[in-house]
This record gives structure tokens, sequence and C-alpha cells, in this order.
């Protein structure tokens, strides 16, 4: 009895110090706080995109102006997504897409435009229209210009005017451009051109060939070199290799960090994606192939070790009573 | 008074620590197995259409030297050659049957001689002379146009492994 | 000359024991080394503590087989080669991290219960003090270990703590870089903490535990009461076939298939761990590459070296590393401050009983206090008042044992 009390004991002040210095801890740190001082609760909402987070953030800084005109851009994306959307017509309109999302690996000013196979199925609808009416509010990185037609893809703004257009455009998208995909092509698609994945030979430029002579291995690290720079200049740094992100991160921050970049990094460049629910699936599951790749495995052999070690310690018990039995 | 019972629950705790421990020397053994990117690399693929006859081209394949010869029209025929189209082809893996040393090609004699015990082969691979003990051994291969892989088995190198031309080494 | 029986047959008891004393060295060491039957399973930890030291150095070999100590390598040697490439490459990994945190959880526990019991008095004075040489080398393992990964934390910490070589108003930089072999830590600095940590250290741990467990020997482990056992009697009354009546039992069998015991339930809480609860152990922080350039937002040590930095923290940089260096020589000299005869458990020690808890609870607000981030003024003050307490807790054992009544030891 008086054993059980002692380990009764020992474990509540090992637990209270797990506690206190991890899951307290590690809230203290990572939380954002307004400017009274109270906690700003930073939750994901399912990946959907109604521009609620953009207007609260601008409404904490206290910029009204900023605060009108992003309530009257979202809610021109929501009015814009009631219109009825002709796909045959959309599909000349993408046309105009293709234009730059022509998969030739050129960068724009920017970034390399990402490739468009699978976007009607991994993007948002209402985050795809407001894609389409203006790159940078859609993105949440407005802060960054002056005005919004500088952003690489900004001249969309003039190129597409009519709603109607953009709803047609949508709607061939979303009917045309998504089906099944991999976790790979969700991954290449959504984050490719401004991250690499050393660990899968992925880098800005796509995947890495194989190279016989040396020479050609080091002619192409320089392109892809190149390209680094462009899109160090674009964003202002390099955007990290993403080799080891899920593990690098809470799932809590890579949710809300890939919904909207700026609850968690306020300032960054990176734009929000808008990825939905399932595209942002098969990008953790991605993720979870080059940085975790041992999961499964662990997840199969745990309940077994565990379960021997029980055992063990059944048989350890019963032996450790046969060996005290004359002792008392 | 004693009585020396069996220790049933020690023999039953040890034989539960025994299949543990073997559980555990499995792990280790499967860590100091090569790993898939070694066993990935094994794969070289050469292409035989710049070769010149009578001028011994040394690749790499597994960290091991290659020899490829293409034979000329004096050079006797041998049932190790690997026919391509109108030529004729010698390709070993260029190390000594006898103790691992690399041979050395003497063009004008059309023969490889080995410098640590004087070994000799000729150019078709055949053990001419002593300490060689056996043929310098034929890699797997597959052939594909002018280019051969080594590393896979095609079915030219399976008739070879067949007729005991060829031998896993 | 000793005498060899011709014919004793090759490797059996007989014929080892005239060659290496085999019948005398298992009844010193196993079948005649008396254990008090008074303890409880706290006892166990000294056992669980060498397990788990195996157990780092098994995991070890396999990481050492296929870590790169270079500074352009080790990152991804360790979490893309064995993570992913090595068979049971992760498993290895997941061990070691999560036994390099919970070793430490053992030391602790073991400590607190020499404090506790006052093991660490009369006549054990050095199995106390080779326990304090373990524990500084056990945290020169655990910080040289961590630096491998070479991820953010890694360098950081890495940085951060050569810096405090500094000395404060000393101001010796020069030593700063001698240690690192390097303005910065950089490769030099990576491949000599890989040389402590894979060789130098661990030899110095396993000799330690050799003294440790010679010093143990002749003062047997003590018991739940303190109390001054005459083993020749009560070893006699045991080999006499009078178990019940006998304070003792042997170390092998009896004692230990307690010790088992308890080791089966520890490793169901390891395995739990290294498989599912792992994050305490493997800072995400550390599987960010290390940047030069970019400090991470927060730095902070492994849990157990937390009170330590939280008594470092609050005070300016000279009163800091003072009050830094005081709080590890304290621990150490425990057994000369306490001036009390008593060897009894706390609970008996009047005024060191609070002592005791005192000091428990304020190590325990000194670690969180020390993973808190000290911008916030709540934790800056409590952290400050627990640092101060620390300090105060060596002079106020000094005195509490001074005026401690002696205990009269019944028979």
């Amino acid at each position: 009895m008086r054993e059980l009390k002692i380990l009764a004991v020992v474990v509540f002040f090992s637990l209270l110090t797990y506690y206190l210095v991890e899951p307290y801890a590690h809230h203290q740190m990572h939380m954002k706080v307004d400017a009274n001082g109270d906690e700003i609760h930073i939750e994901s909402h399912g990946f959907t995109y109604d521009g609620a987070a953009d207007i609260a953030e601008a409404e904490r800084k206290g910029d009204e102006v900023l605060v009108s005109k992003k309530k009257a851009f979202w809610s021109k994306v929501v009015q814009i997504s009631k219109i009825k959307g002709d796909v045959v017509v959309g599909e000349a309109s993408f046309a105009l897409c293709i234009g730059c999302h022509n998969g030739a690996n050129f960068n724009m000013g920017g970034a390399i435009p990402p490739n468009l196979d699978h976007v009607g199925g991994i993007y948002d609808k209402n985050y795809l229209i407001a894609l389409i009416k203006d790159p940078a509010m859609a993105g949440n990185v407005d802060h960054k210009y002056k005005n919004t037609i500088e952003h690489p893809m900004g001249r969309i703004q003039v190129m597409m005017t009519e709603d109607q257009q953009i709803a047609d455009v949508v709607a061939y998208m979303i009917a045309k451009k998504a089906g099944e995909v991999s976790p790979k092509e969700a991954f290449n698609e959504a984050c490719v051109r401004c991250h690499a994945m050393r660990y899968v030979n992925v880098t800005q430029l796509g995947d890495t060939p194989k190279f016989k002579h040396e020479k050609d291995e080091l002619a192409y690290k320089i392109k892809v070199i190149e390209e680094q720079d462009a899109v160090k200049a674009y964003m202002g740094k390099l955007p990290q290799d993403l080799s080891m992100m899920i593990r690098a991160r809470s799932e809590h921050f890579m949710e809300t960090f890939v919904e909207n970049p700026q609850s968690q990094l306020p300032g960054t460049s990176m734009p929000r994606v808008g990825l939905n629910q399932a595209g942002y699936d098969k990008v953790k599951a991605y993720l979870t192939e080059a940085g975790d790749p041992s999961k499964k495995a662990r997840e199969k052999l745990g309940p077994w070790v565990i379960a021997f070690f029980v055992l063990f310690t059944i048989l350890a018990f019963f032996w450790k009573k046969s060996m005290w039995r004359d002792l008392h | 008074m004693e009585k020396k019972r069996r220790d049933f629950m020690g023999m039953a705790l040890g034989a539960c620590a025994a299949v543990g421990g073997v559980g555990a020397l499995y792990a280790a053994k499967r860590s100091w197995d090569p790993l898939p990117s070694v066993k990935a690399a094994g794969f070289t693929t050469i292409d035989l259409s710049a070769a010149k006859p009578n001028v011994l081209n040394v690749e790499k394949w597994r960290g091991k030297p290659i020899f490829v010869l293409k034979k000329t029209a004096d050079m006797p025929e041998d049932k190790r050659d690997i026919i391509i189209g109108s030529d004729r082809f010698h390709i070993s893996i260029g190390l000594c049957t006898h103790l691992g040393c690399i041979p050395a090609y003497k063009a004008g004699e059309h023969k490889f001689l080995c410098a640590c015990h004087g070994g000799e082969f000729d150019a078709s691979g055949n053990d001419v002379k002593a300490p060689a003990p056996s043929p310098l051994v034929i890699p797997p291969f597959k052939l594909d146009g002018m280019k051969i892989v080594l590393g896979e088995e095609g079915p030219e190198y399976k008739k070879m492994l067949a007729d005991g031309i060829a031998v896993i080494a | 000359m000793a005498k060899f029986d011709e014919n004793a047959k090759p490797f059996t008891n007989k014929w080892l024991d005239e060659r290496i004393g085999l019948n005398t060295l298992k009844r010193v060491l196993n079948t005649e080394y008396w254990i008090p039957k008074d303890i409880n399973f706290l006892w166990a930890m000294g056992m669980i503590l060498a397990a788990t030291f195996g157990i780092l150095l098994i995991s070890g070999i396999f990481l050492l087989m296929y870590y790169k100590p270079d500074t352009n390598l080790a990152f991804d040697s360790v979490n893309y080669t064995i993570m992913s490439e090595v068979g049971y490459g992760w498993l290895w990994r997941h061990i070691h991290g999560v036994g390099a945190s919970l070793v430490f959880l053992i030391i602790y526990i073991h400590m607190f219960t020499g404090i506790y019991y006052g093991s660490y008095k009369r006549g054990r004075e050095l199995i106390w003090l080779s326990g304090m040489g373990l524990f500084v080398a056990f945290s020169a393992e655990a910080f040289s270990g961590y630096m491998l990964p070479w991820g953010q934390m890694s360098y950081w910490a890495g940085m951060v703590i050569t810096n405090l070589f500094s000395g404060g108003s000393l101001e010796a930089y020069g030593l700063v870089e001698w240690i690192r072999g390097d303005y910065v830590p950089g490769d030099a600095y990576l491949t000599r903490f890989f040389m402590l940590h894979v060789l130098l250290i661990p030899l110095v741990i396993i000799g330690l535990i050799v003294l440790h467990f010679g010093t143990l020997r002749l003062p047997h482990v003590n018991n739940q009461e303190g109390a001054d056992i005459d083993y020749e009697e009560s070893a006699a009354l045991y080999k006499a076939g009078k178990k019940k009546e006998s304070k003792v039992i042997p170390f092998s069998p009896v004692f230990l298939s307690k010790d088992i015991f308890v080791m089966g339930v520890y490793f169901i809480l390891f395995f739990y761990l290294v498989f599912y609860h792992f994050n305490f152990a493997m800072d995400p922080v550390n599987f960010d590459p290390a940047d030069g350039l970019k400090t991470p937002a927060h730095i902070y040590p492994e849990w157990y070296f937390l009170w330590s930095y939280e008594i470092l923290r609050p005070f300016s940089k000279d009163v800091g590393l003072i009050a830094f260096a005081l709080s590890q020589l304290a621990f150490i000299f425990l057994p000369f401050i306490d001036r009390s005869p008593n060897v009894a458990p706390a609970h008996k020690r009047g005024l060191f009983q609070i002592w005791f808890w005192v000091l428990l609870i304020d190590m325990i607000v000194l670690t969180a206090m020390g993973k808190l981030p000290p911008t916030n003024e709540t934790f800056a003050a409590i952290g400050w008042y627990s640092a101060v307490l620390f300090l105060f807790m060596g002079p106020a054992l000094f005195v509490i044992t001074i005026f401690e009544k002696k205990i009269e030891k019944g028979a």
C-alpha cells in the first residue's frame, strides 16, 4: 500500500513537470496576443474562404480603410460565387490562363506560374474566384503592394473584368480541371514553384533529372540556383525546403498557416495557398511521405512492442512473487 | 529444509525475454542491410555505339571496373561474346579471378595480363595462363539497341547462365 | 601457486572457479550480496538507469553506423538516411531520443530518493559523490549528443551555452573560440562534440558506474528506516533458512526479481513514448536545419537543464554565472552541508522534511520558469524569487541540520 502511495507521489510530480514544461509552456510561447494583451484564438475554418480572418486582422490593426476594402472585396467574391458559370464559355476563357500557366518552367517575375491540371479539385471555389478578381487580396499579401496590380499575376484584373467571365472560367476549372489527384501532384501544383523538397529530389524547377555526366549535373544546378535567386528576389528570402516540415511544426500550426499564413507569421510574403480540405489532406499526405515516412511502420509496430512488455511485466510480477513468497 | 523447486516462472520470464531478444536482433540485422539507395544504384547503362575495335573501355558498375572490348575481325569468335548487330563485344568484370587485381590489356597481343601474379586472359576473357583459375566473370546484362544495361538480366544473359558460360560471381 | 584439479573438465564450474574465482564472484556480487528487505520500488531506479544506459549505448551503435559528423551532411544523415533509409533506423533514433530524456527523469527520481532517505550520509558519501559525477557526465553526454543532429536548436543552444564560458565581465572570448575551435559553432565544433559524445564521455560514464558500484558494496544500500543492519547476523539467519526473521535478502535472485518487475513497468512507459508521444524529447524546432543567420523565436535547453538555466537567467551576467556555479556545487557538497548525524527518512527528521518538499517544488517551479518566456513579467518575477530561494536552500540546510534533534535508534 505504501508503495502505491509513493508511486502516486512520483507520478504526480512527474506529470506536473511535464504539463508545465510541454503543453503549458508551448501554449505560452506560441500564443498570439492583440494590442490589449488578450489572446487571439487562431483556429482553422475547414479550408473554406470568406475573408473573415482577413477582415478580423484589419480590424485588429484599427485600419478602417483597409477593413472596408476587404469587406467589399470578399462580399464581391461571394456575389460572384452565386452566378451560374458556363463550362463551355469558361473553356475558351481558360486559354487566357494557359498563356502564362503553360508548363514551360519560365519565371514570370515572381515564381514560375503553377501547373493548373487539378486546379478545380484542390483549391476552394471562392478562393479561385478571389484569385482571379485580385490575386494579392486573395492571398492576403496585399500589404506588400502599393497597388495590387503589381502582383506577378496582378494584370489578370484588367484581363478578366466581367463577373460572368470569372464565374464561367471557375465553373470550367471545377468541371474539367479536377479529378483524381495523387499527393505528389497536389504538392507539385500547390507548393513546388516556391518550395523545394530535397528528400524527394524536387527543386523549384520540379523533379531533378538523373545525369550521367557531372558537367550536365552542374549545369542543371546552376539553373536551379538562378531560379531560386528569382524567387528570393520576389519573396524577400528563399522559401524553406519542406522536406522535414511535417515534423518541424505542429498539426495546428500547419493547418492554420496554410489556410492563412498571416495568422502565424504576420507580415509574411507567403500568399494564402487556397487549398480546400481535400487538397490540403493530399498535400499533408505528401509532406508525411517525405518527412515522416516511418509513420505507418511506427504505428504498426507500436502495439506489438507494448503488448510484449505488458506480457513481460506480468511474467516478471509472478516471478517476483514466487521469489519473495517465503520472506514475509 | 530447502527443496529445490523448478523455477517455472523464472523460465517463462526467461523465454519471454529471449523472444524479445530475437526481435531486437532482427531489427539490428535489418539496420546492417544495404540501404535501398545503394541497391538501386546497381544499374549502369553503357552506350556501345562509339566503341572502337581493340580499344579497351573501362566503365564502372557496383563499384567494380567493367571491361568493354569491341573485338576485331581477326579475333576468334567465342561463345562468351556478346553480339550486337554485326559487332562482337567482350564485356566482363575487370577483376582477375585469382585474387581480384585489375588485369591490364595488351592491345598488341590481344591479351589481358595481371601484374599481381602473372595470370593471363585472352580477348574473350578465357583464362589462358595460371594462376588465373577461371574466365573473367560476365556481369548480368540486358541489351537495348546499341546500349547495354548492367545489373538487369536480359534473355541473352539468362541463356549464358543456363549454358554455364556466365556464372553468378 | 593455486591448486588445480587435473580431473576438472574445462569450462565447468570447478574449472572456472579455480581460474577466475567464479564462485567467490557469484557470492560477493549475487547470492550473498545482502540487500535490506525494508525497501520500496524506488530502490530499483539504479538498475533502471543501468538498463537505460545500455539501451542508449545499443541504439547509439546503430545511429553511429550511419551518422556523418560534418555540418553539411549531419542533418540529412539523421533525418533522411537514418529515419527513412536504414532498416528500423527510425526506431533506434526514437529510442535514443526518448531514452536520453527519460534517463534524466529517472536520475532525478534516484537523486531525490537518496536525499529523502539520507542515503548520502555517514559511510555513503562516496556513493553520493560518484553519483553526482555521473550526473555531470550524463549532462555533458546529453549536451554533446544534442549538437549532433545539427538542427536549429543544436546550433543555437551550442551558441548560447559556449558563450557562457566568456565568464561575464572576464570577457574570455578567446576561451570561447578555443572551446569551439572556430568563431562560431561550425565543423570543428561538431566533430569535437562527436568525439566527446561517442568515445570520451561514455568511457568516463562506464568508469564512474564501476566506481559507483564499488563505493556501494561495503556500506550496502540504505533502507526505508535508515536503520543500521547487522549484516552478518541477518545473513546467517537467511542462510539458516529463517527467511522471515532475516532483515536481508540476497541480490540475486530475490532483489533482482523485484528490479526486473519494476523495469517491466518502466519499459511499458518507455516504449509507449517511443512510438506515440515523443515530441517532448525530439523538439520540432530541431527539425529545421541549423541556420547561423536566423535565430529561432524561442531557444531553450532540454527540460532536465531548465532549472539550472533559470538560475542563470534572472540575474545580471556575473551574478547569474556565480549563482549557477553555486547551485551546481551545493548538490555536490550535500553530505558535508548536512550536519545532522541522523540517517533516517525525511518524515522522521522534523524541519528537514519541509526542506525536502520545498526543494522539490522549487526545482519544479524553476524548471517551468526556465521554459517560459521571460518577457512575461509574472513569469520573470516567479523565476527570480525561485532562483533566490534555491540559493538559500544550502545555508538553510546547514542551519536546520545543526539544530536537528538526534533520533534515538531503537533495537
